[in-house]
This record gives C-alpha cells, structure tokens and sequence, in this order.
C-alpha cells in the first residue's frame, strides 16, 4: 500500500456526480460558518439571552412586596396560614360562587382551592388569564385553571406568538443574508467561473440551500432547546407541556418554508455582482422573511387572517403553529397547509434554479428579472 | 487536440461569435489574440461549459467534448477571485474535490502543489492575508491541482509580477511538454510572440488568422527589408519602387518587391562594404494591428469617438 499512496492517482475520468457536487458545497457552507468567530459568539449570546431572559422573567415576574389578594375555598386553617406565609392575602369564601364573585369583581387575583393532584396540594383559578404572577410565588407549580375562556388564552399564547414569529424571523433573515452574501461573494471576486468548470450551477445552488438549511435548522433548534432549557431551571414546566405539539409541527413547518426563503435569496442575489448592490434585490426577499412576524403581531386576535395567512407558504410555519397552539384546528388543516409550502417551495426552487443559472455569469449590471427568466442557457 | 467547429453565440439578440472555429494541439501553446471585447473570454468559457454554445461542436481528440472530459480541464479566469477568507490548503483542497478527487487525495496533492509553489508555510493562512504574488499564486494551484490535461487561461500573465510570470511560464512549458492542450489569451503580445507555437487571432468575433507563428508572420503583414553598410546609404531612398519606413546614415528599413531588393542589394555591395541584408518579418503586434485596422471601420469608429 506504500508504494500507491506515494505515486498520486490519476484525476478520476468521470465528473462528479450532482449529490456528490451538492454534498461537498453544502459542507463547505457549515464549516466556514461555523468556523466562524461571529457566528459562534451570536450563537452563544442567543442561548444567554433566551436562558436568562426566562430565567429572570420567572424570578422576577411576581417581584411585588405587595401580597396578591387570592380567595380561598374550602381550604383549612393550616393550609391557608401557609399560603398566607407565601406572601398572599387571603380571603376565605364561604362558596364557589362567592370566590367567583369576587374574582370577576377584581377583589382577589386568583381563587385557592385544595387540589391532592397538585404538588403542593392547592390548584390555582384566574379569571381569564392562567395566575402566572400567584403561582410563581409558590416554591412549586401548582395546578391551574381559568374561570373564561382557554386555558392557552393572552400572555401564554402572545408568548408562544412572539416566539414563533421571532425565532422564525430571526433564523431566516441571518441565513438569508449569509446566502446573499455568499453568492454575490463568489460572484464579485469571480470564483464562481472556477466552481462552474467543475460543477453544473444546480448543484452549488442546492448545495448552498442545504448548507445553510441545516444551519438554519440547527440554530432554531439550539433556541427551542434554551427556551426548554430556561423554562426548566426555572420550574416552569406548565409551559412546556402546551408548547411540545405545535413546537413540533413548527419544526416540520420550518424546513420547507426556510427552503423557499433561501432559494429566494439565491435567486436574488445571483442578479447582482457587487455587495453595494444588494440592497436592491434584498428588500423583496427580506419582506417575505419578516412577513410573518408581522402578521401574527397584528392579526393575532384575527381569526379570519389567521386561517387565510395559515394557508399562504411565506407564513404559513408561524401561523399554523400558532393555530395549532391555540386548538380547534381540524386535522387535515396543518398537512393541507404543508403541501401548498412544499408544493410552492418547489416551484420556487425550479424558478431560483432557472435564474441563478443564468444570471451567474452576467457580471456588472444588475441583471433583469425578465431577461434571466428569458436567456438561454 | 481541441477542436471547435463553427461555434456561434449571442446575448439578448447580439451575435457575440460568428462561426469560431480554431484548434489547439496537444504538447505546444497556442496563443489567443485579440481586442477587448473580441470574443476570448466567451470562446474560452463555452470550451469549458461554462457557457452554452448556440450552435457548433467541440472535440477533444477527436471525441465529442463533454461533461467527463472537462472534468480534467483547468480553468484561470482572467478575473481572480477564490474565497479572500478560506484557508488557502483547505481551498485547494475543496477545489480538488469538486474535481473529484477523494478527501484525502486532494488533501495531498493540494499541499504537495502549494509546497512547490513555494507556499508550503503558508498552507494555514486565509488567502487575503497573503501579498498579492502569493494570492496569484494560489490562483495558479487551483487551476493545476486536478492535474488538467486541457489548460484554459484567460489573461494569465495581466497583473503579474516578474517572479510570478516567469513561475506561470513555467508552468505553462511543462504542462505542454506533459502532453496537454494549453490555450492561453494574452494582450502582452510580445509574450505571445515569443511563446506561443501556434496562433489564434480573433476579432469581433470571428476568427481572423490562425495558425503556426512563423506561418503567420510570412503570409501576413508587410515584408520589409533590412539593409546595413559601412557606407553612407541616403542614395537608396531615391531608387524607384523603395518605401523607406526608416532611414538612419548606415541602415535602412524599406518595402519592396523581392526583386526590386536585391537589385538594391547589389548596387550597395557594388558602392561599398554591405554588413546586413535581409527580410524582416513583421511581428505579431503588426500583424494584429493590420487585421484589427481592416477589421473595424475607422470610419465609424471616429464617429463615435467624436459623438463622445
């Protein structure tokens, strides 16, 4: 074997084959990535902050030296003399109704009641709103409920809202405008004549949108497991059971629609040879990236938008999470939802595909959408 | 050899080639001529696949051109470029690959090739921290590291240092002598001139004049004559059917017929000691510009020069 390795081989006679192509593209994407200094510290900074933002939200939330004015109900002197240590101010109602009374009066935040299925043996009423801000100050979670309305209802589900729409945002936009950069990169400094003497254009475009979707994977992962991990150091495991199931549907939700935003961005950036001129063709793709952020910001009480824009590939991930979140979504409605994306995200890739191709090796001018659709190569 | 048949190519409506055909034989360098905008650059990303052809057909040795065969094609275009913060071993390497290579082949014969380029040290360093001799010379590693049979360069000498052009040159020597296609495009034509075997001229794209260099230089351009003697030679200048380019006391520079030339020879030798006769053959930079003069319109060009 001495004597093979110190003769080279002779170049191999066949091309690489189009996977093999994308695979190796795509592996060039991640490690220069995440080599990279900024990515590693912005990366360890996401994790500090979604830690520690919820650690201090639990810690501080019920922050008030006031005690919380809370009704008891069939609770014994024993347990109410607990309570009361825990920094709450009791009120003892002879019935249901009463306590109900004074909780839609805003006499008392929340309504005691002795519950063995709890952890600390009492479950916890709000009016519409889970007591969030009562039960934090109990050492442990205890069961809770609402008088209105779901469970899931305002701050928990504004939460969820927000969470979705951020990390999907947030994830799409940095990969995007890796992607953008990249491609103009290897344009503006020419490399790309190199790599298409080597290999067919599709394969350095796919390559690029697996590498950097696999980025954009891992990173959201690495955000959904800070929030499990803050929510856990922080006992607030209530939170964490309503989120599993639409987290999940979000995650599946999330590979197609992060593949549609960076075909877009590849096809974007490839009409441009220099980085002053990205600004043109990034504001479009950049619409789309914080198009749902926005609409779950304002339409989020819109029932009507919410189905319309749950159907619509470009929010579609967030908004159908944040159906599901809320429940009362029919079955067939997350699939049918997912294969209008998967079916758009592949049109939108024969398209990307199209343009990038031709438009790869157009330097100087931006190129015209029209013109790239319409060349010939 | 290559060969290319009829190429013809247009953007958005303009015809760019017009039935390029030209070949390159294995072992010696042929050299690419032409203005900017001539077709070069064009010409020499359609033979790599690049660009698509609108009509015509390549071979290489015969066979149809494609997709396996340019596997083993290297390719400098003639704007540089590689990824400024990659390490320069690593870039190689990944450039290798995409050629087909296994991992840790590549691997090998990058470094092995950055070492003989004198880059063994720097194998580590990203390649913007390199000077721009060394950067050129990462250049010329990724377009040899696949051991190309066929050699596209476009420009390989504009930007260069002295050092790094002796290197490509080099370079370009042994790879023929190996065996393989080199096509090189040059506005330095002096370089071409004393390099090239055989030429290719091209002009709004089509092909002017191509062939063997001394062949180019008989059949093209005006044959002058060169004649010196210890005497004085100001009397020759007056001689019927003689256009002096040039007169200095004891040489002249003239057109003429062949005869005409020799009937001057001998008056000279008879007038005095003749130290030099002979014809002088038109270099390439003349040739190059009487076709690039009959090709383009003066006329017109003035037009717009003016219209500027």
């Amino acid at each position: 074997m001495s004597t093979q390795s110190s003769t080279p081989q002779a170049a191999p006679s066949t091309r690489l084959g189009t996977m093999a192509a994308t695979r190796l593209v795509a592996g060039r994407e991640i490690t220069t990535q995440v080599r990279s200094k900024s990515f590693v510290i912005s990366t360890i900074i996401t994790v500090v902050i979604i830690v520690g933002g919820i650690f201090a939200m639990s810690f501080f939330g019920g922050g008030d030296d006031d005690p919380s004015p809370v009704a008891a109900v069939e609770v014994p002197a024993e347990v109410v003399q607990e309570i009361e240590g825990s920094g709450f101010e009791v009120t003892e109602a002879g019935s249901m109704a009463e306590a109900e009374q004074l909780l839609r009066d805003g006499e008392v935040d929340a309504i005691v009641t002795l519950d063995p299925q709890s952890p600390v043996g009492v479950h916890l009423i709000g009016l519409d709103d889970l007591p969030m801000g009562a039960a934090q100050q109990l050492s442990v979670m205890p069961t809770m409920d609402v008088l209105e309305g779901d469970a899931a209802d305002s701050m928990m589900r504004y939460f969820a809202a927000m969470g979705f729409g951020l990390v999907f945002m947030m994830v799409a936009m940095g990969s995007g405008v890796m992607i953008l950069q990249n491609t103009i990169q290897e344009k503006q400094n020419r490399i790309v004549e190199i790599l298409l003497s080597a290999i067919p254009a599709r394969a350095l475009l796919a390559g690029k949108i697996l590498g950097n979707s696999i980025l954009a994977i891992g990173q959201a992962l690495i955000m959904g497991a800070s929030a499990v991990l803050g929510l856990l150091i922080s006992g607030q495991t209530e939170y964490l059971q309503m989120l599993s199931w639409p987290m999940l549907w979000f995650v599946l939700f999330f590979v197609p629609g992060f593949v549609l935003i960076a075909s877009v961005f590849a096809a974007s950036a490839s009409l441009v040879s220099r980085q002053e001129d990205s600004g043109s063709v990034m504001t479009p793709a950049m619409m789309l990236v914080m198009a749902p952020y926005f609409v779950v910001l304002i339409f989020m009480n819109n029932d009507f938008a919410m189905l319309v824009t749950s159907y619509i590939p470009f929010t579609a991930p967030v908004t159908m999470s944040l159906r599901l979140f809320d429940g009362g979504v029919a079955w067939w409605e997350p699939l049918v939802s997912m294969g209008i994306l998967v079916a758009t995200t592949a049109l939108v890739m024969a398209v990307a595909a199209k343009i990038y191709t031709r438009s790869l090796l157009q330097m100087g001018q931006r190129v015209k959408l029209s013109a790239a659709l319409k060349s010939s190569d | 050899m290559l060969e290319l048949h009829e190429i013809c190519r247009g953007f958005s409506g303009k015809q760019v080639l017009h039935d390029v055909s030209l070949t390159a034989a294995r072992g010696q360098l042929t050299g690419f001529v032409g203005g900017n905008g001539a077709g070069k650059t064009t010409t020499m990303r359609i033979i790599l696949g690049v660009l698509a052809a609108d009509s015509g057909t390549m071979k290489l040795d015969g066979a149809q051109l494609g997709a396996t065969a340019r596997s083993r094609f290297g390719y400098m275009p003639s704007e540089r470029g590689l990824y400024p913060k990659m390490k320069i071993a690593e870039q190689i390497t990944y450039l290798a690959r995409l050629h087909g290579f296994s991992k840790s082949e590549a691997t090998a014969r990058a470094e092995d090739l950055l070492g003989q380029l004198g880059l063994g040290e720097r194998l580590k360093d990203p390649l913007e921290a390199l000077s721009l001799g060394n950067q050129q010379r990462v250049q010329i590693a990724a377009s040899l590291v696949h051991d190309p049979d066929v050699l596209i360069l476009d420009e390989p000498f504009s930007g260069l240092d002295p050092f790094a052009v002796d290197l490509v040159l080099r370079v370009l020597v042994e790879r023929a002598q190996a065996g393989a296609v080199v096509l090189f495009s040059s506005h330095q034509l002096d370089v071409v001139e004393r390099l090239c075997d055989d030429l290719v001229i091209i002009g709004e794209g089509r092909i002017l004049a191509a062939g063997e260099r001394e062949h180019l230089r008989r059949r093209h351009g005006t044959l002058r004559y060169e004649l010196a003697s210890e005497t004085d030679l100001g009397w020759a200048a007056t001689q019927p059917g003689i256009l002096v380019d040039s007169q200095e006391e004891n040489r002249i520079l003239f057109q003429a017929e062949s005869e005409v030339a020799q009937q001057l020879l001998s008056q000279a030798v008879q007038r005095g000691q003749v130290t030099k006769f002979g014809p002088v053959l038109p270099t390439l930079s003349e040739i190059f510009r009487e076709f690039t003069t009959d090709s383009t319109d003066p006329a017109a060009e003035n037009a717009q020069e003016a219209a500027r």
